[in-house]
């Protein structure tokens, strides 16, 4: 692009003083990784794709679905089905020309992510589960890679920059396990598909995590470093939290490549008994069969309701305190995505023993509606 | 002695945005209390926050201490 050009496309942020043409030289020599093109990832990767970040790495191994459009305000209804990566490089390679973008339509690993991650400057986690975001906290403190974190449920949200030092010479750098060492255990805590989320609450903390972003690029501001601001969109309500390093944390991350290949993040934070998952098929045999309870332990607002089969509603954290209302000798619990549901069959297993047979329905209520509506009638 | 207690996301759900608790002199003392009156806080993860810095260990309280509790957000 000639330099006319350039500096008409990128004028109104070259004209504040503050910035200048030396920011915006920043920008375009600068390499940034968005991990998830989702709720998070679109708002991010349109403001840093028009702001002129020169190159941009997107990283999501999933496809458009109907019910992501509400937020991830990149994708149309055209888009279903197919790869977010590439959907979010050709629809921002038309807002931004000029920059470099390359889609990684593939699911971050421990053998994918230090290779990919190395070759950029700042990494921006925009992923929806805990194994991603603790496998991305540990590689960037391994490659000292800063991150830009942002994280959402409901109607609140979380950012901030880790593993960056505020000033040169100290030699503290806070990362995300500093805040929470330890991942908490699927089901434990709900996502998007489980909790429900406000469609624009992503489109302001992915806002906010693209302009930390700049800010950490150009120099100009104060990013979020060492700090953690919290925003609630129903009161507006902003609270800004101070961070500091443990010593303990370092023990926790892998020490090296060789130690990060071998931990394995998924089950970090998976239930143990993944033998106990069914999916729709089995589900609909079991009930067939007979002599089988099937609990509902999602909360008893929960939707959708449920009047395809007959079921008991017991929310999981009553599950333990009711398991008297369970009568037959097969057991199978379903929630929203199949998490929460995982969590029953170990609390059952633990109650009942061998006495009865415990599953969970794989993907949960959402994944069984789903299926059924593909069946023939 | 009376301490104001700020929750969020889910923990916000259990107890509500805000809630008082009286008679605590520390962080641990304040934790006790807590799942006392609401025993769904029990198995519930979550940092301490006191006057705005996140604490590691058991931190004394003044009756003008600000105290926040957050649990981890993984949705994206």
């Amino acid at each position: 692009m000639s330099d006319q050009n350039l500096y008409e496309r990128y004028h109104r942020q070259i004209i504040l003083p503050e910035f200048g043409e030396g920011g915006q030289q920043k920008l375009l020599k600068a390499k940034v990784l968005v991990i998830g093109a989702g709720g998070l990832g679109c708002p991010a990767l349109q403001y840093l794709a028009a702001a002129g970040v020169g190159t941009i790495g997107i990283v999501d191994d999933d496809v458009v679905a109907l019910n992501n459009l509400h937020r991830q305000v990149l994708y149309s209804v055209n888009d279903i089905g197919l790869s977010k990566a590439e959907r979010a490089t050709n629809i921002l390679q038309l807002l931004n020309p000029d920059i470099k973008i390359i889609p990684y339509n593939e699911r971050l690993t421990t053998k994918n992510t230090l290779t990919i991650i190395d070759e950029y400057d700042i990494i921006i986690d925009g992923t929806d589960n805990f194994s991603t975001r603790y496998m991305i906290n540990d590689a960037c403190v391994l490659l000292n890679k800063p991150l830009v974190y942002g994280a959402i449920s409901q109607f609140e949200g979380q950012v901030s920059v880790f593993n960056r030092q505020l000033l040169k010479e100290s030699n503290e750098a806070v990362n995300y396990r500093d805040l929470f060492p330890d991942p908490p255990r699927d089901g434990e805590v709900l996502n998007c598909a489980e909790a429900g989320v406000l469609g624009v609450l992503p489109g302001i903390i992915g806002t906010m995590m693209a302009n930390e972003t700049i800010k950490l690029i150009t120099g100009i501001g104060e990013p979020l470093i060492n700090q953690l601001l919290t925003y609630n969109a129903l009161n507006n309500q902003v609270y800004q939290l101070n961070l500091s390093a443990r010593k303990e944390t370092r023990s926790l991350i892998p020490k090296d490549e060789k130690e990060f290949l071998k931990t394995d993040y998924e089950w970090l934070c998976a239930a143990p008994i993944l033998q106990a998952e069914i999916d729709s098929d089995t589900f609909n045999n079991l009930i067939a069969n007979g002599n089988v309870d099937v609990v509902d332990v999602r909360e008893l607002h929960e939707m959708p309701a449920i009047d395809e089969f007959k079921h008991i509603k017991i929310p999981l954290a009553q599950l333990a305190d009711n398991s008297s209302l369970i009568k037959s000798e097969n057991i199978i619990a379903f929630c929203q995505s199949g998490k929460r549901s995982l969590q029953a069959t170990k609390i059952l297993s633990g109650i009942f023993g061998d006495t009865k047979k415990v599953y969970s329905l794989r993907g949960g209520i959402l994944q069984w509606k789903q299926d059924r509506a593909k069946q023939p009638v | 002695m009376s301490i104001r207690i700020i929750l969020f996301g889910r923990l916000a759900e259990i107890a509500g945005n805000s809630v008082s608790i009286d008679d605590v002199v520390d962080t641990d003392s304040l934790v006790n209390a807590l799942n006392k009156d609401y025993p769904a806080l029990n198995n519930t993860k979550y940092v301490i926050a006191v006057d705005k810095q996140v604490i590691k260990e058991n931190t004394v309280l003044n009756k003008k201490s600000m105290v926040a509790l957050l649990p981890p957000f993984s949705g994206g």
